[in-house]
Parts: C-alpha cells; sequence; structure tokens
C-alpha cells in the first residue's frame, strides 16, 4: 500500500533552502589546506577545477564542474522552483514538470557524496608529506550531501507529479 | 511469473521513463511526447542493445590506457614519478593503509571492469534469448547502475592533489595523461548502463509463453 509522505513539501523545501546556504559556504572557503615548511596552500573546489584547466585537461575540468558544481546547484535551484509556488498556493510555475524531468534525470551525474570520499583518499595519501589541515568546507559540504540526501528523500514523486500535472 | 498478469504494453500503454505516468499509444509510432512531463515515450529504450554495445566496446578500449598510463606525475626535489591507478594502490598498501588501498582498488579497478562483464553478459543474454533467471539479471543491472558513479573517486583524488600540491621546485603533482582516458571510461560505462532496457530481459521470457 502506497501512503503520501507527511508535510514533503514543506520538508523539502526547507532542506533544500538549507543546502543552498550549505552549498555557498562549500563554495566560498578552502576546503584542505596543506603546510609544509612554513608554507601554506589552501585550495576551493573551484582553484581546483581552475588548476586542472590550466594543465590543459579541459575535459576533466569540465567533468569536475559540472558533477560537483553545476548539477547539484541545478538540482537545488530546480527544486525551489518548483516547490516554492506549491508552497505559497499559487499554481505550479511555468513548465515546472519539465524542470522536475530534469532534476530527475541529472541526479545520477551529481557526484558531491564521492568527491568527499575523494577528499578523504587525498587526505590520508598527502599525510605522509606534509600537514594538511581540512577547511570550514569539508564540514559544510558533509553537511551539504545529508540535507541534500533528505531533501530528496523527503520528495514525494508521485505527489508531486499529480500537483504539477496541468492536464485537469 | 503468474499467467493471468498482462503487461500495459499488450494493453496499447506506453510507461513515461520520467515521470511513470501510463500514457495509450496510437497506431502511427510517431515522435510522442509525455502529455504530463514532455519526455519523450516509446515503449522501450530505442536501440538499446546497439548503443549499448557499441559505449561498452568504446569503453573496454579505453580502459586499456586508463590502466597503463600514469594517472599523476609527482616531481619532488629533481626526482619524477610517475603514478598509474595500480602504483598508487600497491603504494598505499605498502603504507599500511590498506583501507584506503581497498576503496581505492575497488572503485577504479574492480567496478569498472565488473561493470564492464556484467553489461556484456546481460547484452549477450538477451541477444540470445536467454531465460536464464531473469530476476537476479534484473538485479545485475540496478546494480550496475547504482554502482559505477562511484567510480569517479579517483579523478576526484587527482583533482585535489593538482589543485594542493603545487610548492614549486619542493613538490608539484600534475595530472597524467590516464586520468582523461579513465574518466571517458566512467562516463562512457554510465551512459552504455543507462541505454540499457531492463525490460528486455523480461520480453523474451513472455514472448515464449
Amino acid at each position: 500500500m502506497y501512503r503520501h509522505h507527511p508535510n514533503s513539501i514543506d520538508r523539502s523545501l526547507s532542506l533544500t533552502l538549507a543546502a543552498l546556504v550549505l552549498f555557498l559556504l562549500s563554495n566560498s572557503f578552502p576546503f584542505l589546506a596543506m603546510k609544509s615548511g612554513g608554507f601554506i596552500q589552501e585550495t576551493t573546489l573551484l582553484t581546483g577545477i581552475h588548476e586542472l584547466w590550466k594543465q590543459e585537461l579541459q575535459g576533466l575540468a569540465i567533468l569536475v564542474l559540472l558533477t560537483c558544481v553545476l548539477v547539484p546547484l541545478a538540482q537545488m535551484l530546480g527544486l525551489l522552483y518548483i516547490l516554492l509556488p506549491l508552497k505559497l498556493g499559487r499554481r505550479p510555475a511555468l513548465g515546472a514538470a519539465r524542470v522536475f524531468r530534469l532534476v530527475q534525470e541529472v541526479a545520477p551525474w551529481g557526484m558531491m557524496e564521492v568527491f568527499m570520499v575523494g577528499i578523504l583518499v587525498a587526505l590520508v595519501k598527502l599525510g605522509h608529506m606534509a600537514t594538511i589541515v581540512p577547511g570550514t568546507s569539508v564540514f559544510s559540504f558533509g553537511a551539504l550531501i545529508f540535507a541534500m540526501a533528505a531533501a530528496f528523500s523527503c520528495l514525494d514523486p508521485h505527489l508531486l507529479w499529480d500537483r504539477l500535472d496541468l492536464r485537469r | 511469473m503468474k499467467e493471468n498478469a498482462i503487461t500495459a504494453y499488450q494493453l496499447g500503454l506506453v510507461n513515461c521513463h520520467d515521470c511513470h505516468l501510463l500514457v495509450e499509444i496510437p497506431h502511427a509510432h510517431a515522435d510522442l511526447l509525455c502529455p504530463r512531463c514532455g519526455a519523450h515515450l516509446h515503449p522501450r529504450k530505442p536501440n538499446s542493445l546497439a548503443r549499448t554495445w557499441a559505449l561498452v566496446c568504446a569503453a573496454i578500449i579505453l580502459y586499456i590506457p586508463a590502466n597503463v598510463l600514469p594517472m599523476t606525475i609527482t616531481t619532488a626535489l629533481g626526482s619524477k614519478q610517475a603514478d598509474t591507478i595500480i602504483s598508487g594502490v600497491i603504494y598505499f598498501m605498502q603504507n599500511g593503509s590498506w583501507e584506503i588501498a581497498m576503496v581505492i582498488f575497488i572503485a577504479s579497478v574492480f567496478v569498472p571492469f565488473v561493470k564492464l562483464c556484467i553489461l556484456i553478459f546481460l547484452v549477450l543474454s538477451v541477444r540470445f534469448r536467454s531465460t536464464w533467471r531473469p530476476k537476479d539479471r534484473t538485479i545485475l543491472y540496478r546494480l550496475t547502475e547504482l554502482v559505477g558513479r562511484w567510480s569517479m573517486v579517483d579523478i576526484y583524488v587527482v583533482t585535489i592533489l593538482v589543485a594542493l600540491v603545487k610548492l614549486g621546485a619542493i613538490a608539484t603533482i600534475v595530472a597524467g595523461p590516464a586520468a582523461v582516458y579513465f574518466a571517458s571510461v566512467v562516463v562512457i560505462t554510465m551512459f552504455a548502463a543507462e541505454s540499457f532496457d531492463p525490460r528486455l530481459i523480461w520480453d523474451v521470457i513472455e514472448e515464449d509463453v
């Protein structure tokens, strides 16, 4: 038997907003800093991507940018676009069904949790060479992954498809 | 399977891939869009076997340079060291961090290899109209779909290393050519898994009844 999740729109809307804030934090603070003989090297997600680009690996840079920045951002903005009008009791936003379809279709390409594991592996790998200090961004990134996962699991696709259906 | 079970397809209905709305299909197989979400409608994913097969072949070819060529090139105090995926795993094992060695080995070597084997097996089993354990084969398919993205770990590790380790003369890490090949293997196998239609496994069994 199937029942709709309770308060699904409220819950996923608030979680999406939280995720958006965490996303901004994660991208503005460095996630790892390396100390070696008085020399400190910090890196944010975007500088890492920029570094790949400078090394003539544009394809890889775009792939990382897509999977860790653009796809999650698009998913969050898409959810806001769909959920806000529903929450405010208005008609579904223009093309909301199409947006929701895209949000679901790009889901496998958002790989923030995989990136988190990458950070951990890099931590251990560099631990032998220098002192590595995890930055603010590691923690906000970790929280972001949980917020996104929770937002999606609160979401009730059946209910949402019913509400977005403009044919009736 | 129960004998009285009837599929939507037999009733002239198509399930939308994206919003799961059941739509009646007219006789003309024109380019049909889902009335609710606007997705293309087709009873089965178009050219599923051919597409999957082509992508799997491409991935197999790219899998070789991905494993043979160096993933990272480390320059430390004048000495250069090129690391492939496997030599990275061995390095971690020798340093005693076998958990990390396991993570990298599973994500970068084991998963892509097994994924390719499973996809080849699934395509061949449908092609030769196998009726062998359809349920288990469907589970195998779901596994390949779920697990594929985790292979990206190594690419992210390279990104982080490249960004972090640029201490000029003391130590620098640059990404090697294998990084590009490896990323293509991961992306292409993800597309391959997506283009395979697991319902083809069951079509054979229904037609035989």
